[in-house]
């Protein structure tokens, strides 16, 4: 078993500790994260839908790249300032996300079509027969 | 080793920051705009903690931590002014004195 572990260890770059494993996962998938939330805000349609994306960002992508960092800290007075910032990062996400949507609110944006719009509209569509039939010979 | 660790963190919160500066100048409503920028300021606390990392001096966690406590308050404070006009109390409205 110990020879399987030290295997394991053994990479192409050079034998590496599991604290260096640990870090080394999680930095790669928070930026992972980091990106794939960042092109959600980018790509998504509204504000509202805009902020799932940050909240991508805020929660998995920074969160998991704080804790990756302290894997790799030297002194227990890191590791308590990087608690600190992910404490901080922790409350302050979702109370930013929220003031925001009702500002958004407040300012008129509305959040989307709602069940009704939405259920009318799949009512309304087989009326127009014409662009059904457009859309059909776009399709073929 | 663990400089290529930090590089690669730091390229990825690099792009995430770009990114979200595209929704920040394209935004069509300034709601977005305020989004897009708190997003970059969150981003900007884990480069300035990663590259206190990089260079081999943890103290700039210090900047980092000062930085989220600002983001955040300058992220309310603005979406406080875009709200209601004012930075002050509200005098009228049915929620006043809510953020």
């Amino acid at each position: 078993m110990p020879e399987i572990i030290s295997a394991l260890l053994n990479t192409l770059v050079g034998p590496l500790v599991v604290a260096d494993w640990l870090s080394w996962f999680c930095i790669i998938s928070g930026s992972f994260f980091a990106i794939v939330g960042a092109f959600g805000i980018v790509r998504l349609p509204d504000v509202f839908s805009r902020m799932h994306g940050a909240g991508i960002v805020d929660t998995l992508g920074i969160m998991l790249i704080l804790v990756g960092l302290m894997f790799q800290a030297d002194e227990a007075i890191v590791v308590i300032k990087l608690a600190l910032v992910l404490l901080f990062i922790f409350f302050t996400s979702p109370t930013t996300t929220f003031a925001l949507a009702r500002a958004a609110i407040h300012g008129g944006v509305t959040p989307g079509p709602t069940a009704e719009e939405l259920a009318e509209a799949q009512k309304s569509k087989p009326k127009n027969k014409k662009d059904e039939k457009e859309a059909k010979s776009s399709n073929t | 080793m663990t400089w290529t660790l930090f590089s690669v963190a730091s390229l990825a919160v690099l792009v995430s920051m770009a990114l979200s500066m595209i929704r920040a100048l394209i935004g069509p409503t300034v709601f977005d705009r305020i989004l897009a920028v708190n997003v970059t300021g969150t981003l900007t606390v884990v480069l300035i903690a990663v590259y206190g990392f990089l260079d081999g001096r943890p103290d700039f966690l210090d900047i980092a931590l000062l930085y989220a406590l600002i983001n955040f308050i300058g992220t309310i404070a603005v979406s406080k002014y875009v709200k209601y006009r004012d930075l002050g109390h509200p005098l009228d409205g049915p929620d006043e004195g809510d953020v």
